[in-house]
C-alpha cells in the first residue's frame, strides 16, 4: 500500500520554478515589442469637482494611441462599477466610475487613461493632461466622518453607508444585572495588503474569432471574466481569463473589477492590439484598497469569575470613498469578535462610514483582527479588574468541546447562521500555555526586572470562519500517458496549490504524486469557480478535487475490472497501476492508468506504445454501442463541492516582548502559535502560512500605518515610509503546535488556514506590551515613539 | 514609475565627465552625476527629479583610480566609484578609521550597499545619511574636479542645506578623505531606525581624544551637525547636544521622542568611544 500523502510535509514542487525566478506574472505576459502600455492620470486631490480636463496636449504626441476620460466611455462602461455584495443594511452604497465623472473622492482616483507605445511615453502623456479642479473640503478619518461637518457624497447624510445591528438578547437588562462593568475605547489604524506584485492586466483581442483573452493578477478569474463580458457587451463565451502566477494577493485582488481590468480589454478591442497595464508601487498605495481602520466602544458586564454576562459593542468602520465589496469586513468584525467565547448576551452595532481616502476591501483576516483585538483587550481588562490570570478569565468563557455545533445566534458574512462546527479551546489553551511557558513567566519577568529589563507576555485567541461557499469545482483528466491533469477554477497566489492538491489526487486516485499537474485560475479549463479568499482554497477546491478524483477512480476501476476480468472491489490502485489486491505486481494481472485511459476511448488509433499495449485487453459489451448510454469517452472525473456553511478554524497566539526602558524600542523574544485547521493536508505549507501571517501581523501591530494628512494626502505611499517588516523585524523563530479537530462539514475534515496567522497580532502585542509597561494599550499599531509618548502620559 | 526623458552621457575619463557636465550647464539646467544610483534613480522614476541629462561615471577608465580605496598618511581616501560594500569590507580602512565600518553597517541593506557609493552619499548631502555625519565629525574633505581644475572642499564647507552641497553644478566629486584615527582617540556610532537598515530616526557618531569630545548627529537637523561636548559633564551630554539641535516630528517619530534618542544615544556613543580609546 502506498503511503498516504495527506498529512505529509511534502516539499512544494512549484518552488523550483518560483524561487529560480521562473514564475510568470502578469507583467511577464506579452513582452513582445508590439504590446501597448498604459498609464493612468490619478487625482492629486482627496475631494474635488472636476471643472475641465484638457487632453489637447497629448492627442498628437507620437506613440500615443489613445487618451480616454469619462466622456469617452459609453454604455455599461459609463455606469458606476458594480457593488459586488449588496446587503439590506447597505442603504447608501456608492461605487466609483472606471474614470472619474464630475468629481473625485480620494487621492489616486483614476481620471484619464493613456495607451502608448511604452510606459515611459504613457507617463509623459499623463503629465501633459491638464485638469482644472474646484476643491472641496475633504473628510479624513473616522472622527471627521462621524462629525459629518462635510460630506463625502452629497446625497449620503452623515457619511453613513450602513448601520447594522445584531443582538442575541436584551443586553441592557443583562448589563444592569451584571456585578461588574467596564468600558473600553479602542482604535485600530489602517493598513493594507501590499503584495509585492501590484495589480496587472494584459488583454488581446482576436478580430478573426471575435474573442478576448485576458491575463490578470486577480484572486478570481471567473469574476473578472463575467464583469469584462458584461461591461464590454460580450458573450461570456467570447472572453477567456487566465490568472498567471500572482505575486501575492492578501485580499486586495479579490475586489474586481479594478478600472484598469476593464479599460485594458476595452483598449485591446478598440485598438486591435495587445495592451498591458502594470501597476506601480505608488499607484498601489493610493489606488488599490486598504483595510483595518476602526474605532470601537466596548461595554462589558461580568461576574466574579470573569464570565461575560453582557457584551455591548459599537464600532465605526472607515471604508473609504466607495464601498464595492459591501459590508463583508465590518460584518466579520461584528460576528467573529466573539472568538471562542460565549457571552450570555451580545449586541453589536456598527456604522460603515465614507471618508475621502482609498476604499477598504478585505485584507487577510478581513475584519477579524479588529474583532479579536476588541474582544481580547476586553478579556485583559476584565482580568486586570478582577486581579485574575488572563488565561483564567478566558477559560471561564470558552465554548466547551461537547457544545459543538455551537450556534452563536448571529448571522455570518455568508448570510448563514454563525454556527461553529468543531474545536477544542480548553485543550488549545493548555497547549499554548505550555508552548510559551506561561506559568513560568512571572518568575522570569521578576528576574529581568532585577536587571533593569522590561518584558511582558501576551495571549490572544481567535476563531475564524473559513471555507465560505458557495461552491468550487474540479476536473480530473487521466491522459493516455498516465499523467493526471487537474483543473480547479480558483486562483493561486503562492499558496502551494500544485503541491497540496496533487497530494489529494495521488491519495484518492492512487496515482503518482509527480504525475499530477494542477491548473488554477484558467476559465478555459474550469469556467465555474469562485475564487481564492476567506481561507477557502483547501476546504473548497480541496474537497472538490477529492470528489472529482473519486469519480475518476470509479471509472478507472470499472474499466480495469472489465479488462482484468476481476471484480471492482478486488482491485487497488498504487503508483498509477491497477492490480488485484494481494497479487504480486510482477506476477498477477495489472493495468496502468494510461492504458485504462486508452480503453476509455473507443477511438483507438495506435499512436503510441500505450495504445498497442491496450490491444491485449478487451472491454465493453460487443452487443452495445461503443459508448454506453450513461457513459462518455475518456477517463475523467468532475465534481463540485458546496458546503452548507463555513467551517470554523481556531487558534491562540502568545508573545513575549521586551521594551527598552530608554528608547522604547520593542523587540520580540518569543512567539508561539497553536493552530487548529482540522486535518492537515501538508503541515509544512500550513506552517508557512502561519509564518507569513505572523510576519504580516507583526507589520500590522508594530510598523505599518497609513499616514494621511488632514488634506487626504497619503504621506507614506512608498516602501521607504510604509514600514513593511523586513526579515530582521519578524520573530527569529515561531514555535508552532497543531491541534486537529476535524471538520464534520467536508469529506476531508479540513478547515482553512490562510488568514489565521495575522488575526490575533494587534491583540497579542497590545497584551504583551501592556504587561511589560504596566498600563493598558488602547490604540494599535504602536511604534517606539508612540510608546514613549504613552510612558510620559502614564508617568 | 518611469523617468522622464533625459540625455545620457557615458564618459570614459574624469576629464570627459567634467566636459559633459560643463557642456550641459552651458546649454541649460545642467546634468546630474549617476554613480550608484540608489538615491537618484528612485527620484527619477518617481519623477521627483527630471534632470535634462545624466553623466554616468560607472564606465570611467579604472586607471583614473576612482574605484580605489587608499590608505594615505592623512587618512582613508575613498574614490567616487567605491561602493559602500567595498569600503565596509576593507580591512585596511577599518584599521585606519574604525568609524567607517561602524557607520557603514547601518547604511541600508546589502543590495543597496553593493551599488551605492560612499562618495555619492556624501554629495547627495542627506542629513539622514551616515557618511556625511562621519565625514563632518572626522573633519574630512572632498576632492572635486571640473573643467576649471580640481579643488579640495573641507567637510565644514560642504553641507549647506537639506540635500544641498556646496559643489557647483558642473563639478564632479572625485574622492573623499576620512582622517585616520589618531593615537589615543576612540570612536563609536549608534542609531535607532524603525526597521533594520532604514534611515535613522536619530544617529550619533562620537570622537573622543585626549582633549576633546565631539559628536555628530544625523536626522535631527538640516545638515549633519557636529557638536563639541568637551568638558560637558556626563550627565549633561544629551541636554548639551539638544541645546544645539532642533529635532522635528514626522510620521515616524515625534520631536520629543527624537530628543529622547539624542539623550540616550549621545551618552551611549560617548561612553563607547571612551571605552574604545
Amino acid at each position: 500500500m502506498t503511503t498516504k500523502l495527506m498529512g505529509q510535509p511534502v516539499q512544494r514542487t512549484e518552488d523550483q520554478r518560483l524561487l529560480r525566478g521562473r514564475g510568470r506574472y502578469a507583467d511577464d505576459v506579452a513582452v513582445s515589442p508590439g504590446t501597448l502600455h498604459c498609464a493612468v492620470l490619478r487625482s492629486p486631490h482627496a475631494h474635488a469637482r472636476i471643472v475641465d480636463i484638457d487632453v489637447s496636449g497629448v492627442l498628437d504626441v507620437d506613440g500615443v494611441h489613445a487618451v480616454w476620460t469619462y466622456d469617452d466611455l459609453t454604455g455599461p462602461m459609463a455606469e458606476p462599477l458594480p457593488l459586488l455584495i449588496p446587503h439590506p443594511a447597505l442603504t447608501e452604497g456608492r461605487t466609483q466610475y472606471a474614470l472619474a465623472k464630475d468629481r473625485v473622492n480620494y487621492v489616486g482616483e483614476a481620471i484619464a487613461f493613456v495607451v502608448a507605445d511604452d510606459r515611459y511615453l504613457a507617463e509623459d502623456a499623463v503629465g501633459r493632461i491638464e485638469v482644472a479642479y474646484d476643491l472641496l473640503p475633504p473628510v479624513v478619518g473616522i472622527d471627521a466622518a462621524r462629525a459629518a461637518e462635510h460630506l463625502v457624497h452629497d446625497d449620503v447624510p452623515g457619511n453613513v453607508a450602513a448601520r447594522m445591528e445584531q443582538a442575541t438578547g436584551d443586553v441592557e437588562a443583562a448589563m444592569a444585572k451584571a456585578p461588574h462593568t467596564l468600558t473600553l475605547d479602542l482604535t485600530v489604524e489602517r493598513s493594507a495588503c501590499t503584495p509585492l506584485e501590484g495589480r496587472g492586466t494584459v488583454a488581446r483581442w482576436d478580430p478573426d474569432t471575435d474573442r478576448l483573452q485576458v491575463w490578470t493578477s486577480t484572486q478570481t478569474s471567473t469574476g473578472v471574466r463575467a464583469v469584462v463580458a458584461a461591461k464590454l457587451g460580450l458573450d461570456l463565451g467570447q472572453v477567456d481569463v487566465v490568472t498567471p502566477d500572482v505575486g501575492g494577493g492578501f485580499g486586495v485582488k479579490i475586489n474586481h473589477p479594478w478600472p484598469e481590468e476593464l479599460l485594458v480589454p476595452l483598449a485591446a478591442r478598440a485598438l486591435g492590439r495587445t495592451v498591458k497595464f502594470t501597476e506601480d508601487r505608488r499607484e498601489h498605495f493610493i489606488s488599490s484598497a486598504h483595510e483595518r481602520g476602526q474605532v470601537q466602544h466596548v461595554e462589558v458586564g461580568f461576574d466574579d469569575d470573569g464570565r461575560l454576562l453582557a457584551l455591548d459593542v459599537r464600532f465605526w468602520h472607515d471604508h473609504g470613498a466607495y464601498i464595492p465589496y459591501g459590508l463583508i469586513v465590518p460584518i466579520i468584525t461584528s460576528t467573529q469578535l466573539l472568538g471562542p467565547y460565549k457571552p450570555e448576551v451580545y449586541r453589536v452595532v456598527f456604522e460603515s462610514l465614507y471618508t475621502n481616502t482609498v476604499m477598504v476591501t478585505p485584507y487577510r483576516g478581513a475584519g477579524r483582527p479588529q474583532g479579536c483585538y476588541a474582544m481580547e483587550r476586553t478579556m485583559d481588562a476584565i482580568a486586570g479588574f478582577l486581579g485574575k490570570d488572563r488565561t483564567e478569565v478566558r477559560a471561564a468563557n470558552f465554548i466547551q468541546p461537547d457544545e459543538f455545533p455551537y450556534d452563536q445566534g448571529l448571522i455570518f458574512q455568508d448570510g448563514r447562521e454563525l454556527e461553529y462546527d468543531s474545536g477544542d479551546y480548553p485543550a488549545m489553551l493548555e497547549k499554548i500555555k505550555a508552548l510559551v511557558g506561561w506559568d513560568d513567566f512571572p518568575a522570569y519577568q521578576q528576574e529581568m526586572a532585577a536587571q533593569g529589563r522590561r518584558v511582558g507576555i501576551g495571549l490572544a485567541c481567535y476563531v475564524e470562519g473559513t471555507g465560505v461557499g458557495p461552491y468550487e469545482g474540479a476536473h480530473v483528466h487521466i491522459e493516455t500517458s498516465g499523467k493526471v491533469k487537474v483543473a480547479t477554477g480558483l486562483t493561486t497566489q503562492g499558496q502551494g496549490h500544485q503541491t497540496a492538491f496533487a497530494q489529494l489526487v495521488a491519495d484518492t486516485l492512487g496515482c503518482r504524486f509527480e504525475d499530477v499537474e494542477v491548473v488554477t485560475g484558467d476559465t478555459r479549463r474550469m469556467p465555474y469557480a469562485v475564487g481564492t479568499f476567506a481561507s477557502r482554497a483547501a476546504v473548497m477546491s480541496g474537497s472538490a478535487i477529492h470528489l472529482a478524483a473519486l469519480r475518476a477512480r470509479e471509472k478507472v476501476l470499472r474499466i480495469a475490472a472489465d479488462a482484468l476480468e476481476a471484480a471492482e472491489d478486488d482491485l487497488e490502485i498504487n503508483d498509477g497501476v491497477v492490480s488485484v489486491k494481494g497479487n504480486p505486481l510482477d506476477g498477477g494481472a495489472v493495468i496502468d492508468l494510461g492504458t485504462v485511459a486508452v480503453l476509455s476511448n473507443p477511438l483507438r488509433y495506435a499512436f503510441d506504445e500505450k495504445s498497442r499495449v491496450a490491444t491485449q485487453f478487451t472491454v465493453g459489451d460487443p452487443g452495445k454501442p461503443p459508448v454506453a448510454e450513461d457513459d462518455e469517452p475518456g477517463l475523467e472525473g468532475k465534481d463540485f463541492y458546496s458546503p452548507e456553511r463555513s467551517t470554523f478554524a481556531s487558534g491562540m497566539h502568545a508573545v513575549i516582548v521586551e521594551t527598552d526602558p530608554d528608547t522604547a524600542e520593542i523587540s520580540i523574544l518569543k512567539y508561539a502559535v497553536v493552530h487548529d485547521c482540522g486535518r492537515l493536508i501538508n503541515p509544512m505549507i500550513v506552517e508557512g502560512q502561519i509564518h507569513g501571517g505572523v510576519a504580516q501581523g507583526v507589520g500590522g501591530a508594530l510598523y505599518e500605518r497609513m499616514a494621511y494628512d488632514e488634506s487626504g494626502q497619503l504621506l507614506n505611499a512608498s516602501f521607504m515610509d510604509f514600514l513593511m517588516p523586513y526579515v530582521t523585524e519578524v520573530p527569529d523563530g515561531i514555535d508552532i503546535d497543531h491541534l486537529e479537530t476535524p471538520s464534520p462539514l467536508n469529506p476531508l475534515g479540513i478547515k482553512g488556514a490562510g488568514e489565521a496567522g495575522v488575526i490575533p497580532s494587534a491583540a497579542v502585542f497590545a497584551s504583551a506590551i501592556s504587561d511589560a509597561e504596566g498600563f493598558a494599550l488602547t490604540a494599535m499599531p504602536i511604534s517606539p515613539s508612540d510608546l514613549f509618548t504613552l510612558r510620559q502620559e502614564h508617568s | 514609475m518611469k523617468p522622464a526623458p533625459f540625455r545620457y552621457h557615458r564618459p570614459s575619463t574624469p576629464a570627459e565627465a567634467c566636459e559633459a557636465l560643463a557642456a550641459e550647464l552651458r546649454d541649460g539646467a545642467g546634468a546630474k552625476v549617476l554613480a550608484g544610483g540608489q538615491s537618484l534613480v528612485p527620484l527619477l522614476s518617481m519623477r521627483l527629479a527630471s534632470p535634462p541629462a545624466l553623466v554616468d561615471i560607472n564606465h570611467l577608465d579604472p586607471a583614473a583610480g576612482l574605484a580605489a580605496i587608499e590608505i594615505r598618511p592623512e587618512g582613508v581616501h575613498v574614490g567616487a566609484l567605491v561602493r559602500h560594500a567595498d569600503l565596509l569590507a576593507s580591512e585596511e580602512a577599518r584599521l585606519a578609521q574604525p568609524l567607517l565600518a561602524q557607520a557603514l553597517a547601518h547604511v541600508a541593506h546589502p543590495t543597496i550597499r553593493n551599488r551605492g557609493t560612499s562618495v555619492g552619499s556624501i554629495v547627495h548631502a542627506d542629513s539622514a545619511a551616515e557618511l556625511p555625519a562621519v565625514l563632518a565629525l572626522l573633519g574630512g574633505s572632498l576632492d572635486v574636479g571640473s573643467v576649471r581644475g580640481t579643488r579640495t572642499v573641507p567637510a565644514e564647507e560642504l553641507f549647506v542645506g537639506p540635500l544641498e552641497s556646496s559643489l557647483a553644478p558642473d563639478e564632479l566629486a572625485l574622492g573623499a578623505t576620512f582622517p585616520a584615527l589618531a593615537d589615543g582617540a576612540g570612536v563609536a556610532f549608534a542609531e535607532v531606525a524603525r526597521r533594520h537598515g532604514d534611515y535613522a530616526l536619530v544617529g550619533v557618531a562620537a570622537l573622543v581624544s585626549n582633549d576633546t569630545v565631539k559628536a555628530a548627529y544625523l536626522s535631527v537637523s538640516d545638515v549633519p551637525t557636529v557638536i563639541d561636548l568637551t568638558d560637558v559633564p556626563d550627565d549633561d551630554l544629551g541636554e548639551a547636544a539638544l541645546s544645539r539641535l532642533d529635532p522635528i516630528g514626522d510620521i515616524h517619530a515625534t520631536a520629543d521622542y527624537r530628543a529622547q534618542l539624542v539623550r540616550v544615544l549621545t551618552a551611549k556613543v560617548v561612553r563607547e568611544a571612551r571605552k574604545a580609546r
